[in-house]
């Protein structure tokens, strides 16, 4: 029934690459990319122009190089022999070491914060309130000089805690002690200690290996049992009592391993003028933790809130109409809502925390930005390279990390339909 | 038995039984309403306890008046006390830095023109035509802060002219797109090529200025307003783009965008003031040295453009399909929709985003003290450096920490002023 | 059967079709990835025709529309808007757009902006129209749907009725020569259909014409000219209202009536 009306039909015009939608956006972005790499070329113009100024090169051979300096803190064996690739790893681990103590410990204030400050107790909600927002509204910053000045400041000297009348007392039935250079807590001890396992980089302690496998399979082991309790409820309808059984999964293995490695604790004494034995944790490393902790926590708090608050009243009141008791709305019908609130935000706080542990530069806790973008640029006067690869780092580890998360929304909304 | 009954007498109200009213109800319905309520009651009168008992006296016994910490420690003869004679001593330093004192009519006159300047950016209600005002500010403030040449600030408002004459005079000719680009290219070609040279030829044919202060001798809180100020005002046009360009369905530049951003956001704002202050150099052509807190606030501004593009994206977002359909079907082009019907709308909602980005990036200008700038703690430390003041660290902390958390906790408070008025607005 | 209730006899001496075509549509398929929405479509309207498209959810009704001022983007055949060919011609998309008028099930009226505002904003951006004029414009079709005294106010503050007349009055600023509306009354209360139809019916007595997806069939036996029944993406039936609805054909035209008009 159509007959079409006379349209015209010509072939390519020169416009068309601006006013047809085929050819715009390549138009647009060809455009964007020559403006693009113009750019980047006169930067990197600019940058091999300023470094034949200089009389340098672009290389990474400075990592092989002798340090020459020391480093405090160090997870792995190092010493000013070392290369300079290996400050950048001690330091990645002081780094890592940080963020991941940092985040246990955020997590656990934070959420603790959070569920009080809902807390029908009008005493202890407002007080999560008042740390909530001081914690919130000043610099991280401040909160770390703060810490460390107290630390360092207002703390007792070793020598305070000698003589028969000490001015000063050990915590704990004498095992911690907090003292201006730190704090000097039990190290974990092996009688029969497996030796370690030689990475070719560095060595792990087959002791740590094997409690973790154990642990790891206890968390499996009880993964089962939950498993087996819900078929048995499944079919019967009655739930078997589970708790003691997981008890006995968790302690008995772990008693077994405490025999058998001789474990016990070394405690810290005081020897001349300082303490010996123990771990030694250095006024840095706690600044940093502790106002991580507490500067994070509050964050947490305000994200545990915001989810709980999420989930409308009604789900609770619906939940509690069903007869279910409080537990089981809390494990059934609370958690598994709130948490899909709570969990993204927590991580990319997570995130925050990792990129915080930069500030350490302001007590001298020698992470990544001390050792690699600190020291070693300075002695190498390799800026560009170090930056580069510092840059680098960090941004893989918030790769992992923001994957990490990208994982979990998807497999929550997965659940979701 | 009857079971009809018919009341002969209504019965008045009664007050409710004594355990049920007052404080005493009050008490025990919020402080002891269980075991573990009784708990948490008394473990937080003690923690509050212990805080008093350990800061009261400290706070009661503070020294207003005294020239050296020396003098502070003789007044208080041994009982613990603070100090706050620093702050009284010193307080024009943290505030101004080593901005020379018979000039602080101009950052003070900068900061109250800022407001009016912001108002009509918070407040609706205000005339439109004040926009203009805000425009313009950043120049004012500029030369009220630095002084020197009044004609630099206009040479550069001049390509911002320059910039939307080409883009006026190419846009009936052309699309929308090239116009805006040849605007651009032309503004950037007068501001590099131009600018400067015009504005020293009429400073030497018409002196026009104040005496020019050198940034070094910027510090304080002014310095951390300056920059937190410029970063998020200069970041706004900039994630606004980086947004769009996300997502935008041109893979080549949502590639770019993204790539920019992630970037951004995953590494340290330390790591990118130390490329400020130790590599921007390398990328520009040899022989450009120029002023360290301009290249501060350059990184900063793309720190917070990247924040600033997310909080956009989220504002995007939250609009319906529909207005992007109806402005389509009305015939505007993708530059016309966006600037009169989707940006208006989700800048709107972003308005809470942008203030707590603001907040953040307020925190962290505190950073800057690593590359050598004063800000209050950079001074904070000079202060200590001076023999008076030798070992005094609580004092200057909490004053600086005061100060940051009166300005935080307003803008936060005013945020969520505005989350809760966004929610019950008309729409 | 849903009768329109008429507050007068319907005008009809400017309800005329002439003979100039307005849209034309050969062989125009449209997929949404592996789905086929709309399937060998063939229609010519000419100057003056109410055309009611009618059809189950899913049928490609609104999609068939949309296509017309490429809101979709078709994939095969050819769309001919008053002359100028849909194609990937940007210039030609924004005449097209300009000259066609179109109305949304949701309104998609702007919140931020007063319905004045609403109304002006595109003749003032895309036809260039002094502001002065477009704001007399404004006035004169917010008089005609009824509502000039809500010029002032903001979307947010008027009924959904009152919204898609404005919504109306905002398509018919841009003086479109062809209006569409996409189940302008379905997201409406059942006391605000009436008001819209009214004005619907109004603009059909003025000889506009009309391409409307609805399910209003007393809209349809009162104004239209053509009745069009879609079913599966393709055009099933089309015949004069009276013999569309008194006399179908087709099974699924058939079964489509009874189920609509059948409570």
């Amino acid at each position: 029934m159509a007959t079409m009306p006379d349209v015209r039909k010509d072939g390519f015009r020169l416009s068309m690459l601006l006013y047809d939608t085929r050819y715009r956006s390549i138009t647009l972005q060809v455009i964007f990319l020559v403006l693009f790499a113009a750019a980047a070329w006169w930067l990197i113009h600019n940058t091999v122009e300023n470094l034949k100024a200089l009389g340098k090169d672009f290389s990474f051979g400075f990592l092989t190089v002798r340090s020459g300096y020391d480093i405090n803190q160090r997870l792995i064996e190092y010493s000013s022999d070392s290369p300079h690739w290996r400050a950048f790893l001690v330091g990645l681990l002081n780094t890592l070491l940080l963020a991941a103590l940092s985040c246990v410990t955020a997590t656990v204030v934070g959420v603790l914060a959070g569920v009080l400050r809902l807390s029908k107790n009008w005493l202890v909600a407002r007080l999560m309130t008042v740390y909530v927002e001081t914690f919130r509204n000043i610099p991280l910053l401040i909160w770390i000089l703060l810490i460390f000045a107290i630390m360092t400041e207002s703390m007792p000297a070793p020598n305070a805690f000698r003589g028969e009348n000490p001015a000063s007392s050990m915590l704990l039935f004498d095992s911690i002690a907090v003292t201006n250079r730190g704090v000097y807590v039990p190290e974990p001890l092996f009688t029969r200690s497996l030796g370690n396992l030689d990475l070719g980089v560095f060595l792990v302690s087959w002791d740590l290996l094997v409690i973790i496998a154990v642990l790891l399979a206890c968390v499996l082991a009880n993964r089962a049992l939950r498993k087996n309790a819900e078929t048995v409820q499944n079919a019967t309808g009655v739930r078997p009592v589970t708790w003691w059984k997981s008890l006995l999964i968790f302690l008995v293995p772990l008693a077994a391993l405490k025999f058998a490695l001789g474990f016990h604790l070394g405690l810290p004494e005081l020897k001349g003028f300082n303490f010996a034995g123990g771990t030694h944790l250095r006024n840095s490393l706690i600044a940093m933790w502790f106002a991580l902790t507490v500067y994070t926590g509050a964050f947490i708090a305000e994200t545990v809130r915001a989810g709980i608050l999420a989930i409308s009243r009604g789900q609770s009141e619906a939940a509690a109409a069903l007869g279910l008791r409080p537990g089981r709305i809390m494990s059934l019908v609370i958690l598994p809502q709130a948490l899909r609130v709570i969990i993204p935000p927590m991580i990319s706080q997570y995130l925050n925390i990792t990129k915080n542990t930069s500030l350490a530069l302001a007590v001298g806790y020698m992470d990544i930005r001390s050792t690699l973008g600190g020291i070693t640029i300075n002695q190498t006067g390799r800026e560009l390279e170090g930056m580069l690869l510092m840059m680098l780092t960090y941004l893989v580890i918030s790769l992992v990390i923001s994957m990490a998360m990208n994982l979990y929304n998807s497999s929550v909304k997965l659940k979701e339909r | 038995m009857a079971v009809t009954f018919v009341r002969k007498e209504m019965l008045p109200q009664q007050p409710p039984p004594s355990s049920q009213v007052g404080p005493v109800r009050w008490v025990r319905e919020n402080l002891l309403s269980s075991p573990l309520n009784i708990f948490l009651t008394l473990a937080a009168i003690y923690v509050i306890y212990v805080i008093i008992d350990h800061v009261g006296p400290w706070l009661m016994n503070s020294v207003w008046n005294a020239g050296s910490l020396a003098e502070c420690r003789q007044i208080l003869a041994g009982e613990s006390g603070a100090c706050f004679a620093v702050i009284n001593d010193r307080w024009r330093q943290l505030l101004y830095g080593f901005y020379p004192s018979d000039m602080y009519w101009r950052p003070n006159l900068a900061m109250v023109l800022l407001l009016v300047a912001v108002a009509p950016v918070l407040f609706d209600k205000l005339p439109r035509k004040m926009i203009w005002f805000s425009a313009v500010y950043p120049f004012i403030a500029f030369w009220l802060l630095w002084g020197g040449s009044l004609w630099l600030p206009l040479a550069v408002i001049a390509g911002f002219a320059i910039g939307y004459a080409v883009f006026r005079g190419l846009s009936p000719m052309t699309n929308g797109a090239l116009a805006v680009i040849a605007g651009a290219l032309a503004a950037l070609i007068w501001w590099f090529v131009a600018a400067a040279a015009v504005s020293d030829v009429l400073q030497s044919v018409i002196p026009l200025g104040i005496a020019a202060v050198p940034s070094r001798e910027f510090g304080g809180f002014m310095l951390s307003i300056i920059i937190g100020v410029t970063g998020i005002a200069l970041s706004l046009p900039l994630g606004i783009m980086l947004a769009l360009g996300r997502k935008s369905d041109m893979p080549l530049i949502k590639m770019i965008c993204v790539g920019f951003i992630e970037f951004i956001r995953g590494v340290p704002l330390i790591t990118l003031l130390f490329t400020a202050s130790l590599l921007l150099n390398y990328f520009l052509p040899p022989g450009t040295n120029f002023d360290i807190i301009l290249r501060v606030i350059i990184m900063v501004t793309l720190f917070a453009a990247a924040y600033m593009a997310e909080v956009i994206r989220g504002g995007l977002a939250a609009l319906p399909r529909g207005q992007y359909e109806a402005a389509d079907a009305l015939g505007l082009d993708y530059w016309k929709a966006q600037r009169l019907i989707i940006m208006p709308q989700a800048l709107k909602i972003s308005i809470p985003g942008i203030v707590n980005t603001f907040i953040g990036l307020f925190k962290d200008t505190t950073l800057v003290v690593f590359i050598g700038l004063l800000d209050p703690i950079g001074l904070s430390n000079a202060i200590r450096a001076d023999s008076n003041w030798n070992g005094i660290y609580w004092e200057l902390f909490i004053f600086i920490g005061a100060c940051f958390f009166i300005f935080c906790f307003g803008m936060s408070r005013y945020s969520m002023y505005l989350e809760r008025r966004l929610k019950t607005d008309h729409r | 059967m849903s009768e329109l209730a008429l507050d007068h006899e319907i005008d009809r001496s400017k309800m005329t079709v002439s003979n100039e075509v307005a849209i034309q549509i050969a062989r125009m398929n449209k997929w949404y990835g592996q789905f086929h929405v709309l399937r060998d479509i063939d229609m010519t309207v000419h100057r003056g025709e109410r055309i009611v498209i009618c059809g189950p959810s899913g049928s490609g009704k609104s999609t068939l529309i949309r296509c017309i001022n490429r809101l979709e983007e078709h994939q095969s055949g050819q769309i001919v808007v008053d002359g100028t060919e849909l194609t990937s011609d940007l210039k030609n998309i924004d005449k097209v757009r300009s000259e066609v008028g179109m109305v949304f099930q949701h309104f998609n009226l702007f919140p931020h902006l007063t319905i004045l505002e609403n109304c002006t904003l595109a003749p003032i951006w895309v036809r260039k129209v002094p502001k002065k004029e477009a704001e007399e414009t404004a006035m004169h079709f917010l008089r005609k749907v009824k509502i000039p005294e809500q010029a002032h106010k903001y979307p947010g503050q008027l009924s959904g009725g009152q919204q898609q007349r404005v919504a109306i009055a905002r398509s018919l600023c841009m003086k479109p020569r062809i209006m569409l509306f996409d189940e302008p009354t379905s997201a409406l209360d059942p006391e605000m259909i009436k008001e819209v139809l009214d004005t619907m019916i109004e603009l059909a007595e003025e000889g506009m014409t009309m391409l409307c997806v609805t399910h209003e069939m007393g809209f349809a036996q009162a104004v239209a000219n053509r009745v069009i029944f879609m079913d599966q993406g393709q055009i099933v039936e089309q015949n004069e209202p009276k013999e569309f609805f008194n006399n179908p054909q087709s099974d699924r035209t058939k079964l489509f009536l009874s189920q609509i008009l059948g409570h």
